[in-house]
């Protein structure tokens, strides 16, 4: 099979070459070349100790973690719309729905931010770089189910362009993407993002599914704690993931599930992940005992986005710290951050994103400090000897 | 007449208003650039604000700056500043209350710009009234250039108006159009106005700035 791949990519690659008739297009067909086939460009001189994995493999591997999450996702769609409708419905009849509400996010998503790295790549006459493969995936498991399309697309835009290519593309970003793409919606588009009006899809599509009256609303858990109200969802609810939220984010399994494939390749760090849990347990643990918010500390490591959050976008290698030590301080700091956000401002009933993005100013300046506190306690040992 | 437009005068002006501009070249009052820019009407009425003192007050430190002693000369510039500034702060007041509303603090703060402190260190304490004059008009309108831009990008993004009048129909709000609720925010104005530098570094990339 790849035998074949790589006789019709040598076939028309002379096209693609200077002078050929769609050197326009070269980026592209490098991109999809090195995608699907090992790259022929090797170091050609010294001694050098490869890896067989590159950042595309990588890439793939993040999407990989994230099917969990994409599949689960299509169902509770459909799930939540049924439910709402108080109509019975099969499994295979929620999971088709979902997965056509879900499936124009994800070509849109792909198309704008792809097209916008193409553009970049040919511009500056480099290869195109991978790093959208994995955000054009989250891009829609971060928002609710009825962002419209064409928002999602500036937000895309908007960060893609600000956040990514004028720092220097992949690898170079202060700010993790997606998560500056939701913040751009967030703060932008107020209305469609947060409330109690935007988490069901409402919507009939090829026969399948319910259409909502405009006037249905449901809010997800953490929004009716921010409310002031108690929260009747079940404990098995929040594990699995039937509730209302943001696509990916409910459930807990799924992502455990991408936890594991990611601990297992060795991408995520493990440092990162467990200590945004602790920051959070321990944060969510004192204000429960100082009776400051009515769910218990696991409710809130359950609830919102704060295990997607933990898994898939703190741990994000570009953005977070580097040095061993600086994983700990920064990934604690996540946690704490968003229990605080989400129990002490009244506006904001979920804080991960606005967390997680705070810490990405800080990662910098939290290894710069390690480095610091490791050069001068060496200096220190040197002297006393 | 000729002397009056000689190739020093017209670049005084001309080179205030493209590539010395004191916003995107110079980088002075971007604090006030972000604060009124949420509308057009404020942004250009500060524009205008900021034109005539700045215009005004080089023309009186370049015709006493031969007596200004220069330990004090900051000073004294300050006292000319603050006099004019609150000439036109009292001004805004009879004609126009509510812009001035509007514009709250930030005519009092035209004193902290540093386009004043700027032009009038680095042109009207060196050179003759009439240049100087040119000068200040010059740079006033460099930095209304940027304030009417980034007001009317903001306004109509933000509100869906131009001067307050709906510019955007109600035929596209049907459609799910929603205003962008950032541009409204001062993060976006500084966005926006990093957006308008890079393309006047652009446009200039010629010229060393």
């Amino acid at each position: 099979m790849s035998n074949i791949i790589k006789k019709y990519f040598d076939k028309i690659r002379p096209n693609f070459e200077e002078g050929g008739k769609l050197q326009s297009l070269h980026s592209v067909f490098e991109g999809m070349e090195t995608f699907l086939l090992i790259p022929n460009s090797t170091a050609s001189n010294g001694v050098s100790i490869h890896d067989s994995i590159d950042s595309k493999r990588i890439m793939s591997m993040v999407v990989i973690a994230l099917i969990p999450a994409l599949l689960f996702g299509m169902y509770n769609i459909g799930y939540q719309n049924y439910l709402a409708a108080g109509v019975e419905g099969s499994f295979i009849e929620m999971f088709a729905y979902g997965f056509l509400q879900l499936l124009p996010k994800i070509v849109v998503s792909y198309l704008v931010g792809l097209g916008i790295e193409f553009i970049f790549a040919q511009v500056k006459h480099e290869e195109i770089q991978e790093g959208y493969l994995v955000t054009g995936l989250m891009m829609p498991l971060i928002l609710p189910i009825n962002c419209p399309l064409w928002m999602m697309a500036i937000a895309i835009a908007f960060s893609v362009i600000l956040v990514k290519e004028l720092f220097g593309g992949t690898g170079m970003n202060i700010f993790n993407v997606a998560l500056a793409a939701r913040a751009f919606l967030f703060f932008s588009y107020p209305t469609k993002m947060s409330g109690d009006a935007v988490w069901i899809a409402n919507n009939q599509i090829f026969g399948l599914g319910n259409t909502l009256p405009d006037t249905y609303t449901q809010a997800t858990p953490l929004g009716v704690v921010g409310g002031g109200s108690d929260i009747t969802t079940s404990l098995q609810d929040m594990v699995v993931g039937l509730i209302p939220g943001s696509v990916g984010e409910t459930s807990v399994i799924a992502i455990a599930i991408g936890a594991v494939i990611l601990l297992w390749t060795g991408i995520a760090s493990w440092k990162t992940m467990l200590s945004v849990f602790v920051g959070g347990a321990l944060t969510a643990w004192a204000f429960s005992v100082l009776d400051m918010t009515p769910i218990t500390w696991y409710e809130h490591l359950f609830l919102g986005g704060f295990c997607f959050g933990a898994v898939f976008m703190a741990t994000d290698p570009v953005t977070s710290a580097r040095t061993e030590t600086g994983k700990y301080i920064y990934g604690f700091l996540i946690g704490f951050f968003a229990i605080l956000i989400r129990v002490l401002n009244p506006g904001y009933p979920e804080g991960m994103m606005l967390a997680i993005l705070l810490m990405n100013i800080f990662a910098a300046l939290i290894d710069y400090f390690v480095v610091d506190h490791n050069i001068s306690m060496r200096a220190k040992r040197t002297i006393k000897k | 007449m000729s002397k009056m437009f000689s190739k020093d005068n017209r670049e005084a002006f001309f080179n205030a208003l493209n590539f010395n501009n004191p916003i995107a070249a110079q980088v002075l009052g971007i604090c006030s650039a972000l604060a009124v820019t949420s509308q057009l009407k404020p942004a250009i009425v500060m524009s205008f604000c900021v034109t005539c003192i700045v215009a005004l007050s080089n023309v009186i430190i370049s015709l006493i700056r031969k007596t200004i002693p220069n330990r004090i000369r900051i000073i004294i510039q300050l006292v000319v500043v603050a006099a004019l500034v609150t000439i036109v702060s009292i001004l805004l007041k009879a004609v126009a209350y509510d812009v001035s509303v509007q514009l709250s603090v930030y005519v009092g703060l035209i004193i902290t710009n540093c386009i004043l402190m700027g032009r009038l260190e680095a042109f009207a304490m060196m050179n003759g009234p009439w240049s100087s004059f040119l000068d200040g008009i010059g740079n006033g309108l460099g930095y209304a250039a940027f304030l009417i831009s980034v007001g009317f990008v903001r306004e109509l993004f933000g509100s869906g108006c131009l001067f307050g009048v709906k510019i955007i129909p109600d035929c596209v709000y049907s459609w799910g159009y929603v205003d962008n609720g950032m541009m409204t925010m001062p993060a976006m104005a500084l966005i926006i106005l990093g957006c308008l530098i890079a393309l006047h570094r652009y446009l200039n990339k010629n010229k060393d700035i």
